[in-house]
């Protein structure tokens, strides 16, 4: 904490101001504890790049009027973390959350820790440290307050933006407070006093405002895409249309001519696999955006396209089964699945796609930059600030601290803007024109080809069942090509943490269990997308289950309850699962009976079992994914003509405890229409190793009319702050899909084993 | 030389006809409450008023305006509480909120031509605008409450 007038804010190098406070003992003591010098695999946050910081100092400001900064040190995407972390941090200082401001941290993990906002982790990672730093701020201005007035520091109390003494009846405001309290030492973590949640006022609240809301509302919020940097130029690249091509010849003469181009530049083509490097071509650098843009579509550009330029996602759908009829490396294996299925009264298998897609988030990825000999500045959308910082300094042979990066607000990221290709662009062109700021847009069509792809999949299930059907084997090969393709060549088979996403961490009551991964070779650039390889993983599972309990005529809901089985806490060990979110496996157990609590919750809200006309159906998916657990019950109505809609989604959801619930509430309305969007509408394919798709008309989302028409969000809430958190931006997606496809069967008799849906419950659907 | 209203203040635009309104805004005018979501109609992200009805920036020239009136988002009311925007806030639509001023423009010509719009009428009009963080349900409440205030 720091008392400083809010001009000194935006005077004082803010670099400097913090740097000099960042290196005090108290950082130092943090790092020392005992759990530090042993020598235990390190889990959660302290484990993330930067760790886990809670040095109030680093984080909050008071200013002289009392208003509080302060400094968010997670991207804001839409997932409500700015006003999360405000509302946190004002309810354990005790200050009126009207009063407080939020900042945005520029990227620099060693001072504000890990600031890679992906993997649902913010909330899950920093309750701790946040509630650290307003306690800590708050006993601070309270021992400021108590020695003002000589009294013991037991007798003064803060309460709402001032500190009281009720004996006396003397009080100050944290404004009047905040330049003595500043110059206090930070109390050490266990003479903390936190607050017990039935002294919240904030946390664990319905429907607080968002922080951001009016100037989203207005206009006047920032987006990466919206930053305005002095003389900057604007850029549009045309990239090699193949994962691994590069520009053979080009003629820029017509570009050239375009009023407002000012130069042409040829990016060169990494190497392959390119991590999260741009993928070269050639750049048009102008005026305006639109010059860019149309001098682009006048060059002529012949590409060489490598060993990628024969990539067929329709011919590769067929490697993949293929690849899935075979046995694989076996990831997961309890009993023995082979005698089981030899004994088995009946054997039942199906296979289940998914194919290629993309973010797509609102926002394009668009970064501006400014390189000169001895600095370089970034402003963009950036879900991974630290990545790029590094990666500049590198590639400019800066020193770290000579690279700053501005993470501003994100139009949505979804995956896409963890890796920071355009921001690269962005600088390399900078540098390019001598120094002068450019502004690198993605067009929408760039967006939609230049992915970083959600992998396709094939899932392949068999199950031996005994005489009453419940299955006594269960056998999954799980095949796909691999995120770790782009880090690593001729990586072919998935991580522990694409396996650990649903496929090796399945927690039936089943005692024959195997799990393998056949081989799968990448032929574009895999990334991560919302909830990344549960959605496979969960599609098949789930899907499967519904196949099962109709083999076995039961009713889907009691069928998925018998296979989750009695309450009893699995160790991610004995499935094999290797990643569990990073997760320490002791505090984060697979609990059955909060998987069995949410399929009830959605179960009863959903009015599971009520009578409904004919054409509609009701579907049922569970699952657990980024240590949270999710049920979802869909209702559609299929029309004779196959038209398909929504009338209601029930999601029932347990995060443990719940911080932001209206944030959770919207993240799960918005999980599930990105699932019944991906289900319903969701492709990228390629020929000739081109994505076919380019723009919103071929590459459909889910518009307002095929949303559902009502969503009802069901909270199953711990009342235990102190319990390890669960993640929330992702992990209602993964059972939403399913749900849908078992709702369809339910209405319709038809099984949806492919995604997306599309026109396949037309009377002259397709065939998948 | 053709001369226009953004917001009831006159510009003058003298280069390439064939620029989207959009690119002027944006890059031009330094105006980036209209946002770029596709530059081909089909997202709904760049929604402005021409002469007060909804069209997208994407789409209209800068050689299509010449004496016509442009509202942006930055001018739907001078205190930022239109009745859209407003039950936006009350009711916390947004999520990332990058598509909301665009939502929020097509809400209010709706409600403007249409003052108690059905749940098919919001559909219909709104259909649209894109909104990948699927705020859709609240989006069809905020319209609703909007129009209940208005």
């Amino acid at each position: 904490m720091h008392a400083i007038a809010e001009l000194e804010l935006t005077n004082v190098s803010r670099r400097t101001f913090l740097r000099g406070i960042a290196a005090g003992t108290f950082v130092l003591a943090v790092r020392m504890s005992p759990s530090a010098f042993a020598q235990d695999k390190k889990y959660g946050g302290e484990a993330m790049s930067g760790g886990l910081k809670d040095d109030p100092r680093i984080f909050l400001s008071i200013a002289d009027d009392g208003t509080v900064s302060l400094l968010c040190n997670r991207a804001e995407m839409g997932q409500g973390v700015r006003t999360s972390w405000a509302l946190v941090v004002a309810d354990e200082l005790e200050a009126d959350l009207a009063r407080v401001k939020v900042l945005q941290a520029s990227g620099d993990e060693a001072r504000f820790g890990n600031q890679n906002t992906d993997g649902s982790r913010s909330m899950r990672h920093h309750f701790d440290p946040l509630r650290r730093i307003g306690a800590a701020a708050r006993q601070m201005l309270e021992q400021e307050a108590a020695q003002r007035w000589r009294v013991p520091v037991s007798e003064v109390k803060a309460d709402n933006h001032r500190v009281v003494h009720s004996a006396s009846g003397r009080q100050l405001g944290y404004g009047e407070l905040a330049r003595g309290a500043a110059a206090r030492p930070v109390p050490a973590r266990q003479a903390l006093v936190l607050k017990t949640p039935s002294q919240f006022r904030y946390i664990g609240r319905e429907n607080l405002p968002l922080i951001d809301g009016f100037d989203i509302t207005t206009g006047k919020a920032v987006y990466g895409i919206d930053a305005q940097v002095e003389g900057m130029a604007f850029a549009v690249v045309a990239r090699p249309p193949v994962y691994g091509g590069k520009v053979k010849t080009f003629d820029a003469t017509a570009a050239l001519k375009v009023p407002g181009v000012l130069k042409v530049f040829a990016i060169e083509a990494p190497a392959v696999p390119s991590a999260f490097q741009p993928l070269g071509g050639i750049a048009i650098v102008a005026e305006n955006t639109f010059a860019a843009i149309k001098g682009r579509g006048l060059l002529e550009i012949q590409w060489e396209d490598g060993p990628n330029g024969s990539y067929d996602s329709a011919r590769f759908r067929r490697t993949l089964e293929a690849s899935a009829a075979k046995p694989g490396k076996v990831v997961r294996n309890n009993g023995n699945v082979d005698a089981a299925l030899a004994r088995a009264s009946r054997r039942v298998g199906a296979s289940y796609y998914i194919p290629h897609l993309a973010q797509a988030p609102m926002e394009p990825p668009t970064a501006t930059a400014r390189v000169t000999d001895d600095a370089c500045e970034v402003w963009g959308s950036l879900q991974a600030p630290e990545a790029i910082r590094s990666d500049l300094a590198k590639r400019f042979n800066l020193p770290l601290e000579k690279v700053t990066v501005h993470p501003l607000l994100l139009g949505g990221g979804f995956g896409r803007k963890s890796k920071p290709d355009f921001a690269s662009e962005a600088a390399i062109l900078s540098r390019a024109m001598g120094g002068r700021p450019v502004k690198v847009t993605f067009t929408r069509e760039d967006d939609i080809q230049h992915s970083f792809f959600h992998t396709a999949s094939v899932e392949r299930l068999e199950a031996g069942l005994d005489p009453k059907g419940r299955p006594i084997a269960w056998l999954h090969r799980t095949v796909a090509p691999t995120i770790a393709s782009i880090f690593t060549p001729n990586a072919r088979n998935e991580a522990a943490f694409e396996l650990g996403m649903g496929a090796v961490d399945m927690p039936f009551a089943i005692p024959n269990v195997r799990v393998e991964n056949p081989e799968a070779a990448a032929h574009t650039r895999i990334g991560w997308l919302r909830s990344v390889s549960n959605i496979p993983h969960a599609f098949a599972i789930q899907s499967f289950v519904g196949e099962l309990a109709a083999t076995a005529r039961r009713d889907p809901k009691d069928y998925l309850l018998g296979l989750i089985g009695p309450d009893r806490l699995i160790e991610a060990a004995s499935m094999s699962d290797e990643w569990l979110y990073g997760e320490d496996p002791k505090l984060y157990p697979f609990d059955t009976g909060r998987l069995r609590r949410v399929v009830e919750k959605a179960a009863s809200e959903a009015g599971w079992g009520r009578k409904l006309p004919r054409g509609r159906g009701l579907g049922i998916a569970a699952h657990r994914s980024f240590v949270s657990y999710t049920a979802v019950v869909v209702e559609v109505a299929v029309g004779r003509d196959g038209k398909l809609t929504i009338p209601r989604v029930d999601i029932a959801f347990d995060c443990g405890a719940v911080v932001n619930p209206d944030r959770v509430r919207a993240q799960l309305e918005g999980a599930v229409v990105w699932g019944i969007s991906l289900a319903a509408l969701g492709e990228i394919s390629f020929k000739a190793g081109r994505a076919e798709q380019t723009n919103f008309h071929d590459y459909q989302v889910t518009r307002i009319d095929g949303a559902p028409a009502e969503i009802r969000t069901h909270l199953v809430r711990s009342t235990d702050f102190d319990k390890p958190l669960g993640g929330v931006g992702e992990p209602g997606l993964p059972p939403v899909a399913p749900a849908l496809t078992n709702a369809i069967y339910a209405a319709t008799g038809k099984r949806i084993r492919a995604l997306p849906i599309r026109d396949q419950l037309a009377p002259t659907g397709r065939k998948t | 030389m053709s001369t226009f209203t953004v917001n009831g203040k006159t510009h003058g635009f003298n280069g390439d006809p064939e620029m989207p309104l959009l690119w002027y805004l944006r890059d031009l005018a330094g105006m980036t409450g209209t946002k770029f979501g596709c530059g081909r109609g089909l997202c709904g992200a760049c929604t402005v008023h021409l002469d007060g009805t909804a069209v997208r920036a994407c789409l209209t020239t800068m050689g299509s305006i010449d004496g016509r009136a442009i509202t942006t988002i930055e001018g739907l009311t001078p205190d930022g509480n239109h009745p859209v925007q407003m039950a936006w806030r009350e009711l916390n639509v947004a999520q990332c909120g990058y598509c909301q001023c665009g939502q929020i423009m097509q809400a209010a010509s709706l409600l403007k031509a249409t003052s108690k719009p059905t749940d098919s009428e919001i559909d219909a009009a709104m259909s649209g605008n894109i909104c990948r963080c699927g705020t859709y349900p609240r989006i069809r409440a905020a319209i609703k409450r909007a129009a209940q205030g208005g």
